[in-house]
């Protein structure tokens, strides 16, 4: 890992990504990187200084990215398209449908600095939409990688599944978790911490601050499963149901809005087979308001210390 | 997945062999008698289903019957052959027409023209890839057309693959900003393996393009964004077949065939409310008299 200094705060998911991707492409003639002026933002400049002709800037225009990723694809390469996942998602929604989702198109959509990332930068750069969006579509993977060594895991992964598939690389630092050296598998999340009283079920930058949140809860008495979900969808309802049978409650979180996200997906789910009483942690279906990351985590509970108090009032 | 039909493939092969070998004369004769074939199946698979968008179909039938039986690189038997020239129909509500130009090609058989739009037909009111093998990607919301294609030609040079990548996009398509976006793209990337044929009927749903959203001078818009523009007649075979064959330069090609909406049937023709009117059953009768007169 290149960013190794750094690991007292954690990695940028970013980089091993773009890191991932050139050793891919070094092997792969057929991968190749679209971008829509991303290629700094989204961490592809040595890719772009080593396969030159294979990286494929479009401009600011997210609509044709996506229409050309499509048609790269199609024609038999493999288009990671990169761009901030706000513009990504909401710009280009309909060429996402309609070419990559109902096309069946096997392009792999990389929605960069995702959630509120920028949070500074105000709603407007926020995408706490994106997994709502994206996950109503049939045929598209969801992959929110948690930590650096999933995000090489899940990219690895996309470059030879031949399918539509929509990765969030997130850009908040986070550590690597446990487990995350296993094998990548789509519709299969992972308990990373027992518990009997309450469970836990986070996605992407919140699996550390979940598994952070139980050991909290651990000293006050409260036995707190959590279970980390990589792929939003295919959802991996076996072992959500088992952990709702077994703990009676169920806490979600996310960098995200709690609507249609993974807290969405979890009440759809257990609404229909095993009712059970929630909580979800993330942007509670508002405009989040300006502040840096840390500030609007800590506003909207998205910290251990607030997804322990939310399992302790639940 | 519809099948392909082993028997319409042979007679789609031997009549490009024939217009292969034939003058100009008989090419234009026998493209344009397909073409006429093409749009009796059309008003037919209209009067069934109770809806299509006739109006556009008839614009652009004789630009798709001069692609599928006088030029492109392709193999109906083989759809996803490498190295094929690639065909993407933007302005999908014409299925029809292009449904009817895929039958005769070879790709389905003809006789399943008469489920068009009916439940769980693979012929869809819009092309749907996966359901029949020649559509290289699904349209119907307009705008989506060029920049696949333009994907689809930079694949071709990053590969380097020679083969050629069309799209025909309406005119009033272009109003939708994603082909300028891509047209754009194109002109950066020096695609001269792109050709866009523009079916520039002047009409769109509801009025003409002049009195909604005007793109002309329509040719002027193309050059400055960097293209190789020639305009041509749309319903004459030959003049689209020479501006195809047109040595080209670095630039991307934009032919421009100014069509008429409704062509071949006169109460049609250039009436905007025949976009996707479905005639009545005297009209139907009116308007087969006339294609057969």
């Amino acid at each position: 890992m290149s960013n190794d200094k750094s690991a007292a705060q954690g990695f940028d998911n970013r980089i091993a990504f773009a890191e991932t991707l050139i050793k891919l492409a070094s092997s792969n003639p057929r991968i190749v990187a679209v971008a829509s002026d991303s290629a700094g933002s989204s961490n592809l400049n040595a890719f772009k200084a080593a396969f030159p002709d294979r990286l494929v800037n479009v401009g600011i225009a997210e609509q044709d990215l996506v229409g050309v990723g499509a048609g790269l694809a199609n024609a038999g390469l493999i288009p990671f398209i990169c761009a901030a996942s706000c513009f990504l998602t909401a710009r280009a929604m309909e060429q996402i449908k309609v070419d990559i989702a109902y096309s069946n198109t096997p392009a792999i959509l990389c929605g960069m600095s995702p959630g509120i990332a920028y949070g500074e930068l105000g709603p407007t750069h926020h995408s706490i939409e994106d997994l709502a969006w994206l996950r109503v579509l049939p045929n598209i993977t969801i992959a929110v990688p948690a930590d650096a060594i999933e995000t090489e895991h899940v990219v690895r992964w996309a470059a030879q599944a031949n399918q539509p598939t929509f990765i969030r690389v997130s850009r908040h630092k986070v550590p690597l978790l446990p487990g995350t050296e296993r094998k990548f598998r789509p519709g299969t999340a992972h308990t990373l911490a027992q518990g009997e009283d309450i469970t836990i079920v986070a996605l992407g930058t919140m699996v550390s601050a979940a598994l952070e949140a139980s050991k909290l809860l651990k000293t006050k008495g409260v036995s707190a499963r959590v279970i980390h979900v990589t792929t939003l969808k295919p959802l991996d309802d076996d072992l959500i149901i088992k952990a709702a049978r077994e703990t009676g409650r169920i806490v979600t979180v996310e960098e995200a809005s709690t609507i249609g996200g993974l807290g969405g997906a979890v009440a759809e789910l257990l609404a229909q087979v095993h009712p059970t009483p929630m909580r979800m942690i993330g942007i509670p279906g508002i405009f989040a308001p300006t502040g840096n990351v840390d500030f609007l985590f800590e506003r909207f509970g998205m910290t251990p210390e607030g997804i322990a108090e939310t399992c302790l009032k639940f | 997945m519809l099948p392909n039909s082993p028997a319409q493939i042979e007679l789609w092969k031997a009549f490009r062999k024939e217009i292969s070998e034939s003058d100009a004369a008989r090419t234009r004769y026998m493209i344009l008698e397909q073409s006429r074939l093409a749009r009796t199946e059309i008003l037919a698979m209209i009067q069934i289903a109770g809806m299509g968008h006739v109006g556009g179909d008839f614009s652009v039938i004789d630009i798709l019957t001069t692609l599928y039986f006088a030029e492109l690189n392709i193999d109906p038997s083989d759809a996803a052959k490498e190295n094929r020239d690639w065909f993407i129909l933007s302005k999908g509500h014409c299925a029809a027409a292009f449904y009817a130009t895929l039958a005769h090609s070879g790709y389905f058989d003809p006789h399943e023209l008469s489920t068009f739009m009916q439940p769980m037909s693979m012929l869809n009111g819009h092309p749907s890839k996966g359901k029949i093998s020649g559509i290289e990607t699904s349209t119907g919301p307009l705008g989506h057309g060029l920049p696949i294609a333009v994907g689809v030609a930079i694949a071709a040079n990053i590969q380097k693959q020679d083969h050629r990548t069309f799209v025909v996009l309406g005119d009033g398509e272009l109003q939708e900003g994603t082909n300028w976006e891509a047209a754009m793209t194109a002109s950066q990337y020096k695609l001269s393996n792109l050709i866009v044929i523009i079916d520039r009927n002047r009409l769109q749903q509801g009025a003409g393009t002049e009195d909604t959203n005007g793109l002309d001078p329509l040719d002027g818009k193309w050059e400055s964004f960097g293209w190789d523009v020639q305009i041509v007649d749309g319903h004459e075979p030959l003049e689209l077949l020479d501006a195809i064959r047109r040595g080209g330069n670095e630039k991307p090609r934009c032919i421009i065939a100014n069509t008429v909406k409704g062509k071949g049937v006169s109460f049609m023709e250039n009436r905007a409310e025949w976009h996707h009117k479905v005639p009545s059953a005297e009209q139907n009768l009116a308007a087969l008299k006339e294609l057969f007169s």
